[in-house]
């Protein structure tokens, strides 16, 4: 797959702060790449850097094989954009504020144009209203209209989900994977809602405090051979020392609100509930997960499985 | 450029706040016409006061002309915020919007979209400086009729020929044009340091009026940098009312006492709004959109 994005020690810094520090990733061409991060993590820093609203401190970004810096027109003619809330001009209609974006993305409108992804975003019937009557879905909607209505190649959404009832947020899955498999779309996404990151993602990339934590396919980081066995048990302290002596005692992970959790392979789950019971351990609770948002918050809170996952 | 520029000019003039503008410009000459057009045989009589014992006056004083020197003097004072609410309002607008990332994301060079912003500004301007033009020149000319332009300076009194008074607007209102591009200027870069609205279009009155404060105090210091303030220069207007006398000590119709301080002026604010524009396309380049 031929690679589309191309990041390589990518560092921003306001004054004394560092916002993002040396990040380096890549995305290919079809990719659906997820960018997750806690708040303040980067990741909003990031996508401006690749947008161009933020100068790099240091590093190199290169799209379509071509450096952003010296290449920033043309570039940017072959990507859209929705950052963060969906920013229009509240004083003009649907219409007109995607004929308006459209022309500075130096395209030719036509009527039959406009409203033909008017009705692709749903917004055909209230074309002519003025935006400032508009719900937050609905500008949402918008926004992301006006980022698709010069057919780009990458499509790049910063927390598009950002204030929608779950309709509304299912919508905008599903239009991201439409983007992806129907037209064969590059997709650049950040949200802090992981499981809807999980249900699209083909990549996925965790930073934290700027760095880089984790980066690879969607389906390695969530494998699904193994779990986090979450745990509820009579007496932390003896189940610690039991497990500090077992064949599990490089899978501790750090609790989290009261609970002890393992990383384990799901085959191996009898056998340690067992060995915990017969060492006088009660069990009240046993959950095995295996999903993002676990994963997530291992890497990002304990940080013990940092590195590159293969494909 | 000139896509970019239509853009511009589409969003300026799809705003209800624009047309405020216009709105108080028609409101404040219609009462001053209003206020003449009833009490202008007293506002006449005050005026001539000091000139009735040694002044025999024909003809209307109280004329098309000398309303629109009147409304002229009066309203160039408060043009400057009228045109900050649109100038300051250029970038930090966008910003308080959220429009500028979006804006700043399609293929468009900074440089291009600060001067189609700028010359939208531009125009805006100037087509105010046209409004009041009709509204004050024109209109008075048909509310008051025309005659000879008699006006008071300090220490002389100047009487322009009807027949040489037209032209003379023209330019007074073309260079009071670029005295308000100035100020769209300034509003303009000052707009880059805020977020909101409000703060630049406060700043640049502010410097105005500290500068105009600076431009007309006779204290030797201040006048070290009055003739480096563009506030000393937006008045030079005026000068296109002064004429050349020949040896008979009658007015040469068709001249003006002294061109050189109109060219010196107007080469001055042309610099200041080089030196504005300039500096705010150098901190656009480099800004970084946070908002």
């Amino acid at each position: 797959m031929q690679q589309i994005v191309k990041v390589s020690g990518l560092t921003k810094q306001f004054g004394s702060f560092t916002a993002v520090n040396q990040l380096s990733f890549s995305v290919d061409q079809g990719d659906v790449y997820g960018f997750l991060g806690q708040n303040g993590a980067g990741k909003s820093t990031t996508i401006r850097m690749l947008l161009t609203l933020i100068t790099p401190s240091e590093g190199n970004i290169e799209l379509f094989g071509l450096p952003l810096h010296s290449h920033r027109k043309e570039i940017l003619q072959q990507v859209g954009a929705v950052i963060e809330k969906p920013d229009v001009y509240k004083y003009l209609s649907a219409y007109e504020n995607l004929k308006l974006f459209a022309r500075l993305s130096g395209i030719k409108t036509t009527r039959a144009l406009l409203m033909n992804q008017l009705e692709q975003v749903g917004l055909a019937e209230r074309a002519h209203d003025i935006v400032k009557t508009f719900s937050q879905g609905m500008k949402q909607r918008l926004g992301i209209g006006i980022a698709l209505v010069h057919n780009p190649q990458i499509i790049v959404l910063d927390e598009p989900t950002n204030g929608l009832d779950p309709q509304g947020i299912a919508d905008i899955r599903n239009l991201i994977l439409f983007l992806s498999r129907e037209q064969k779309k590059t997709v650049i996404v950040s949200s802090h809602l992981l499981n809807e990151i999980e249900q699209i993602a083909t990549r996925i990339l965790i930073i934290d405090k700027g760095k880089k934590l984790v980066e690879g396919s969607a389906s390695a980081l969530i494998n699904e051979e193994q779990a986090i066995l979450e745990m509820e048990v009579s007496n932390r302290e003896s189940a610690h020392q039991i497990l500090a002596a077992s064949e599990w005692r490089n899978q501790l992970l750090p609790e989290r609100e009261g609970k002890l959790l393992v990383k384990i392979k799901r085959s191996e789950i009898p056998a340690f509930n067992r060995m915990l019971a017969s060492n006088g351990v009660d069990i009240y609770s046993l959950a095995s997960r295996n999903n993002l948002e676990d994963y997530f918050l291992q890497v990002t809170a304990g940080k013990q499985y940092v590195g590159t996952f293969t494909n | 450029m000139w896509e970019h520029l239509q853009i511009e000019l589409y969003k300026v003039f799809k705003r209800p706040r624009t047309y405020l503008s216009f709105a108080a410009i028609t409101a404040l000459i219609g009462v001053i016409q209003l206020g003449l057009w009833v009490d202008g045989k007293e506002y006449a009589d005050f005026v001539m006061a000091d000139f009735a014992s040694s002044f025999s006056v024909d003809g209307k004083i109280l004329n098309g002309y000398f309303i629109c020197y009147v409304i002229l003097q009066l309203l160039l004072v408060h043009v400057p915020l009228l045109i900050a609410l649109i100038a300051a309002d250029m970038i930090s607008g966008e910003a308080n919007m959220g429009t500028l990332r979006l804006l700043m994301t399609k293929p468009q060079s900074r440089t291009s979209i600060v001067l189609a912003k700028f010359l939208a500004s531009s125009i805006y301007t100037v087509l105010l400086l046209i409004w009041i033009a009709i509204m004050g020149l024109l209109l008075s000319m048909l509310i008051f009729g025309t005659d000879d332009l008699f006006l008071m300076k300090s220490s002389y009194v100047v009487i322009v020929k009807e027949s040489d008074v037209f032209w003379r607007y023209a330019g007074a209102f073309c260079f009071a044009a670029l005295a308000m591009i100035t100020v769209a200027a300034l509003g303009f870069l000052l707009s880059f340091f805020a977020e909101n609205s409000i703060g630049p279009i406060v700043a640049t009155m502010s410097v105005i009026i500290v500068s105009t404060i600076l431009s007309t105090m006779n204290i030797p210091l201040f006048n070290l940098i009055k003739p480096y303030l563009f506030t000393t220069h937006m008045i030079t207007w005026k000068e296109f009312f002064d004429f050349k006398v020949n040896d008979a000590n009658e007015a040469i119709i068709g001249s003006i006492q002294n061109p050189q301080k109109i060219v010196q002026s107007a080469g001055i604010l042309f610099i200041h709004i080089f030196l504005f524009v300039g500096t705010a396309i150098a901190l656009f380049r480099k800004k970084d959109i946070l908002s």
